[in-house]
């Protein structure tokens, strides 16, 4: 079932074009990266199928709403509830605690706060960072700061996550890592991910990569259970 | 690979006759080509003349007798220098990726080139899809894991070098043909 699509999705600088006008639909459970170049519009992309920017023309529309229409209160919402977004910099909170980061997207949504704590506890624990539970940002490495975000990005169980380059910043064994649990966590839940990357070993994660150039979809490659069968997508 | 410095050091923590060399092989470098009969008892064939490999004693559980073979001194030392010397790292640039790409453009046009370019890339792609479903699986092994790490570090420089050079074709054909 398509969960998510855009449909002539066209977005400029000002003067510089960043997209052309890209159509796409992404099937609930279906893990999906989007590749290409540096300044190929795949950020921008993302930004607009997570409703943060709004297109120039175009659509986007998820499960049957076009939400490219909507106010940025009703955008920020879905965000806040059925969407996850995961940055290359995790972008915790300083502040805070590694559990309250990742309790925050609960509160905000109005769960209590005991039930947030145990949830980012478990959350954590899923990421193997449960010790750092009431650790702060500062104090911990890079790769312990993604657990945390992506465990954050995760919490509310969103039915799509959005992530841009999650392992951009990390070492390639701890980026393995990070995104070997995303994806399996992911599968199992069967949540829709986004994944931005440039690197073709992390796009081999996906079932299917999307590749831009220049503001439109030069490519899409198969994901492997369709490649064996032989099917087309 | 030098096959005969990996049954060197199959044999370096025991002996083991010749079925139990080609299982210990295909089981160690799970993503190598399987090591054929025929090749492993060639191969000790020459360690053994060379005085790498000794004879070690017959050995019959259910079938012929097998012949058990055992690393000698020299094989040791023979292991010993292969595994301390480090190997030239690309000393030539002897591709069929490259080659196959620099021949179409010689005897054909950009297009033709572009078009290898594009197919050799959803070839990579694939086998980087089943090599990372392969290592991510719950039931891989370590070996299997670091086999594919191997492979996929490999086919990923390839994928950025077709990526890059399907860029740089057409200002290569215009070299190409002046």
């Amino acid at each position: 079932m398509t969960q998510l699509q855009a449909r002539g999705l066209v977005k400029s600088y000002g003067p510089t074009p960043a997209l052309h006008g890209i159509t796409l639909d992404v099937a609930e459970g279906e893990i999906v990266a989007v590749t290409g170049p540096s300044g190929c519009g795949k950020s921008t992309l993302l930004h607009c199928l997570a409703g943060i920017l709004r297109p120039d023309a175009g659509e986007v529309v998820w499960r049957d709403q076009r939400i490219d229409t909507w106010p940025e209160a009703a955008r920020s919402r879905l965000r806040r509830t059925e969407f996850g977004v995961l940055f290359q910099f995790g972008q915790l909170v300083a502040e805070l605690t590694a559990a309250e980061n990742v309790a925050l997207p609960l509160l905000l949504a109005g769960t209590g706060r005991r039930a947030a704590r145990t949830a980012a506890l478990t959350w954590l624990d899923r990421f193997g960072v449960a010790e750092l539970a009431d650790v702060r940002p500062g104090e911990m490495s890079g790769g312990q700061q993604q657990r945390c975000a992506t465990a954050r990005a995760l919490v509310t169980e969103p039915r799509v996550l959005f992530a841009d380059e999650p392992t951009g910043a990390l070492d390639t064994l701890t980026g393995e890592q990070v995104l070997t649990q995303l994806v399996r966590l992911a599968r199992e839940q069967r949540t829709t991910v986004v994944l931005i990357t440039h690197e073709p070993r992390i796009a081999a994660y996906a079932d299917r990569e999307i590749v831009l150039r220049d503001g439109v979809i030069d490519h899409t490659g198969l994901g492997l259970d369709a490649s064996l069968a032989g099917g087309a997508r | 690979m030098s096959t005969p410095h990996v049954l060197l050091g199959l044999l370096a923590g025991g002996t083991k006759h010749g079925y139990e060399l080609k299982r210990a092989h295909d089981e160690r470098l799970p993503q190598a080509r399987p090591l054929a009969y025929g090749q492993v008892y060639a191969t000790l064939g020459r360690l053994v003349r060379d005085g790498l490999v000794m004879p070690a004693g017959q050995e019959r559980l259910a079938g012929p007798d097998r012949t058990a073979y055992a690393l000698t001194e020299e094989g040791r030392t023979a292991l010993d220098r292969w595994l301390s010397a480090v190997e030239p790292p690309m000393p030539h640039v002897n591709s069929t990726l490259f080659a196959k790409v620099t021949v179409a453009l010689l005897v054909a046009d950009v297009d033709r080139a572009r078009a290898y370019l594009i197919a050799q890339r959803r070839a990579h792609t694939d086998r980087l899809r089943e090599l990372t479903a392969l290592k991510t699986a719950t039931s891989s092994t370590m070996d299997d894991v670091v086999a594919a790490d191997y492979a996929i570090a490999h086919l990923d420089a390839d994928l950025r070098w077709l990526h890059t050079t399907l860029d740089r074709v057409a200002d290569w054909h215009r070299e190409v043909h002046p």
